[in-house]
């Protein structure tokens, strides 16, 4: 590959990932992405033009080294390559998958500018996925110091901070309130954009490795995080719960049969898998129903193409913005309009109408403009008086945000917190007011990423680790 | 995995079970209640703490098989296992030393409010306790109130057994002749509701446990919402508690009603005389 010149190398277009049919994908729940093949990811990874100042690397949240392993894919060192983003991610599969590159590692490369990024994404996910496939060897453990850490939530910063902790020697529990791991890796991402399978690969290697798993432990209700410290007798405590406690949008009609937040509508497919013939979860019927959605973030898209799955027949997202303000990942949005979601700018909803049994028949869509630039640099979206639109709707799914669930928070008065009520926590430690616990992911900074959360796990497992050895020193 | 330490059956389609749960058992409080999961398919969902032994590390449910799930339940046995047990959830109920409190249960709900019966006991508040029941072979949990109420007052539909009635006649004629502090109801919606109008005129503060459809019991799905005061609140976070006289119990009804005909077709899988319909004991509707 070596021998490719500069100029080669920028003339090649770039490796398209190969996808399945919309018409065919929109029908069932398998993932839509093929993958690349391993020629296809050489091809890819030739583009490379190897920057002596590799701007991709800024742009990734946890720096994955992605000049090195894009330099070992393009010369088939696949499981070298697995090694190098090992060091900084660990949970490349899924990265791969969901991580909005656009914005991040893609969106610094170079070629960003010719709108010919490398697809680090696409490439990362095929390396995770070969060594998996492999078989990856689980590592020799560290020898054990005896410590005790409880990690509080299943989500990418509760298993990214488990990983490394087991890889320290010290003994972990992960605890989690719902019946499944994987926060909203289980029961909000949907099988179609990253098969569950590869969730539950990567908590088996943890179990390999001597994580233990709680479910079913409502932290706070069962044991507060004080009774972990000290009637559990653990030593120091992560808190990754996550931003789970769904927003609503506070209009007439919020209560009719047929609003879902996204995260119901979510939990009852993906966690509790309304979709098949077997669960015992109910879900209003959706076939050849209206649907809408409100909110146009990777929730708002995966609600949506759910809704599709389901049958919905139209689905239709209205956002209040403009398209140019979409947050959801390019990817999601381009496969949701392929699968035929309507996508309605500039509207946002006033009042949900429903029947004398209280079921929902309507929404009243306000028309938008956009106004002022906002604080965050965003148009301010502003009504234009008078001006609605009716639309017949039998589902409607609310995908706005979520904020803190204050069931852990109301139990642990002692930890200070924001007026968003998200945990304050150190940046580079994790640690919080309260001595020996720390925190990382959504709890911290409110609904945010994958690979940001397990960041936030891996630094605060460096600090913890650092932390137990400082204590023992201190104490012997 | 639960271990089932004791079942039976107390009345028609009504059964209690000693579930062992030694951490759950050690922090109940009153009011709260458990997220049950019976089989790797099966639905969530919530049943109430009815009692709990922290010495011997175990928590009561007393369960009214309604729908598949509860029916499913209700075919374990002493030694069996319960797959997902999770709580206690819930703000426990508010106890405190009120003066007179009456507690009114209908059907299951009687079994709902025995634990806060004994709180109320223990705080030294006067409990009288109004519980009703189709009938006699029906009514639930009366020995035990009786051991730690003031006085017990059964009503029953047919007239088979104590007073010939609804729970709501026996508590008019209770609020209308005594000085009653508080009024603790659980049962059918519409009992409760009945229970909140009939306590309305007399200004005696009233609480109903509220029984929306939940899924995570956690405060992460807002299926549970319920309008109180004109506010949505979350029953199983701030609930499932709430002042009865600001609640839309209207709404509350419709939303329970939302797989009506889903649940239906479940129950029947299950064979013609799997489980009875849901019979609102006791309500005065
Ligand atoms: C539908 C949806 C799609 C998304 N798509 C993307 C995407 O494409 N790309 C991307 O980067 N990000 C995406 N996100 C955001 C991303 O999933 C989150 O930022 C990330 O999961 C946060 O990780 P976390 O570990 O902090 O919390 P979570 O993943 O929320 O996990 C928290 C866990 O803690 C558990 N928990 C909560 N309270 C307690 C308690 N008291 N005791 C015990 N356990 C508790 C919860 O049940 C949960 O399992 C999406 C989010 C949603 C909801
Ligand atoms: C806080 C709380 C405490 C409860 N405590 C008890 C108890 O101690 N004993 C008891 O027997 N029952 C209790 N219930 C009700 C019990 O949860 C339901 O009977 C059960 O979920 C029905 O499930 P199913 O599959 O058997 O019936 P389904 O076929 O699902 O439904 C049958 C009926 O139950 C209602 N229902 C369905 N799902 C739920 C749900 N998730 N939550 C509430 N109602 C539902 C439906 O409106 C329907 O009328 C409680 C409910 C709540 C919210
Ligand atoms: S972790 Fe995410 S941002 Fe970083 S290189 Fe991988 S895909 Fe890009
Ligand atoms: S910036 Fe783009 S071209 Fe340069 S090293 Fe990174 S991926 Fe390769
Ligand atoms: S049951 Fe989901 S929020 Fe209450």
């Amino acid at each position: 590959m070596s021998d490719l010149s500069r100029r080669e190398r920028m003339k090649r277009a770039p490796v398209a990932m190969p996808e399945r049919a919309p018409d065919v994908r929109r029908t069932d729940f398998e993932e839509v992405n093929d993958g690349y093949t391993p020629e296809m990811a050489v091809a890819e990874a030739e583009r490379c033009l190897f920057c002596a100042r590799p701007t991709c690397v800024t742009g990734c949240p946890v720096g994955v080294d992605i000049l090195e392993f894009v330099r070992l894919v393009g010369a088939g060192e696949f499981l070298e390559a697995a090694d190098v983003i090992a060091a900084d991610n660990s949970m490349p599969a899924v990265c791969g998958r969901v991580c909005p590159q656009e914005t991040q590692c893609e969106g610094a490369c170079v070629l960003a500018k010719k709108g010919k990024p490398i697809h680090i994404g696409h490439l990362e996910r095929f390396v995770a996925d070969h060594a998996r496939n492999l078989g990856s060897t689980v590592p020799t453990p560290a020898a054990r110091t005896g410590k005790r850490v409880a990690v509080v939530g299943s989500g990418p910063a509760g298993i990214a901070c488990a990983g490394d902790l087991v890889g320290a020697g010290h003994e972990v529990t992960v605890f989690e309130a719902l019946h499944e791991l994987g926060g909203v890796l289980a029961y909000g991402i949907p099988e179609f954009r990253l098969p569950k399978a590869i969730v539950a690969a990567e908590i088996d290697r943890l179990r390999k490795r001597g994580v233990e798993f709680e479910t079913n432990a409502v932290i706070g209700m069962v044991d507060t995080v004080d009774d972990l410290l000290t009637v559990e007798g653990f030593d120091a405590v992560f808190l990754g719960v996550g931003a789970g406690l769904p927003r609503f949008l506070d209009i007439p009609g919020e209560n009719l049969i047929g609003v879902y937040s996204a995260s119901e509508f979510l939990t009852r497919v993906n966690l509790m898998r309304a979709y098949s013939g077997e669960s015992d979860t109910p879900l209003i019927d959706v076939q050849g129903k209206s649907v809408v959605v409100f909110g146009a973030g990777n929730t708002a898209m995966d609600a949506a193409r759910t809704a599709v799955r389901l049958g919905g027949a139209p689905v239709r997202i209205a956002y209040r913005r403009s398209p140019d303000e979409i947050p959801a990942r390019n990817e999601e949005v381009a496969h949701a309009e392929a699968e035929g979601v309507v996508l309605t700018t500039l509207v946002a909803p006033t009042e949900l109408t429903g029947d004398e049994d209280g079921r929902l028949t309507g929404v009243r869509l306000q028309r938008m403009r956009l106004g002022e630039s906002d604080t965050d640099g965003r148009r301010r979206p502003e009504p234009k008086p008078g001006e609605f639109i009716d639309v017949e709707v039998d589902v409607a799914i609310i995908a706005i945000g979520n904020m803190p669930n204050p069931l852990l928070l109301r139990a642990t008065p002692d930890l200070d917190r924001t007026e968003r009520e998200t945990v304050v926590a150190d940046v580079d430690t994790g640690l919080t007011s309260k001595p020996g616990v720390f925190a990382g992911g959504d709890i911290v900074t409110g609904g945010a990423t994958v690979i940001m959360a397990m960041g936030a796990g891996r630094r605060a497992a460096r600090a913890i680790d650092e932390f137990l050895r400082t204590e023992t020193a201190r104490r012997s | 995995m639960s271990t089932i330490l004791e079942a039976r059956v107390l009345v028609p389609d009504v059964k209690l079970f000693r579930v062992h749960a030694p951490k759950i058992a050690r922090k109940h409080r009153a009011g709260q209640f458990v997220i049950v999961r019976v089989s790797p398919d099966g639905e969530r969902i919530p049943l109430t703490i009815a009692a709990a032994d922290p010495e011997a590390g175990s928590i009561t449910l007393v369960v009214q098989a309604v729908g598949k799930t509860t029916t499913l339940l209700n075919a374990l046995e002493t030694g069996d296992e319960i797959l997902d047990l999770a709580g206690p959830l819930g703000t426990p109920s508010e106890v405190a030393r009120f003066g007179m409190v009456v507690v009114v249960g209908g059907g299951v709900g009687t079994a709902v409010t025995y634990p806060s019966a004994v709180a109320l006991s223990q705080a030294g508040n006067t409990v009288i306790a109004v519980i009703g029941a189709r009938s006699r072979t029906h009514l639930l949990f009366e020995t035990e109130l009786a051991a730690v109420c003031d006085e017990v007052h059964p009503c029953t539909d047919d007239g088979s057994f104590g007073r010939h009635g609804f729970v709501t006649d026996a508590l008019a004629d209770l609020v209308a002749t005594r000085k009653v502090d508080r009024v603790l109801a659980a049962g059918p919606i519409a009992m409760m509701a009945a229970v909140a109008e009939t306590t309305r005129p007399y200004d005696v503060p009233t609480v109903a446990s509220l029984n929306p459809i939940m899924v995570d019991g956690t405060g992460m799905c807002g299926g549970c919402r319920v309008s109180v005061g004109g506010v949505n609140r979350f029953a199983c976070l701030d609930g499932p508690d709430f002042d009865a006289h600001l609640v839309d119990f209207h709404l509350l009804e419709q939303r329970n009603r939302a797989y009506a005909g889903w649940e239906a077709a479940r129950r029947d899988e299950l064979g013609p005389c799997a489980a009875v319909p849901v019979v609102v004991d006791g309500a005065a509707s």
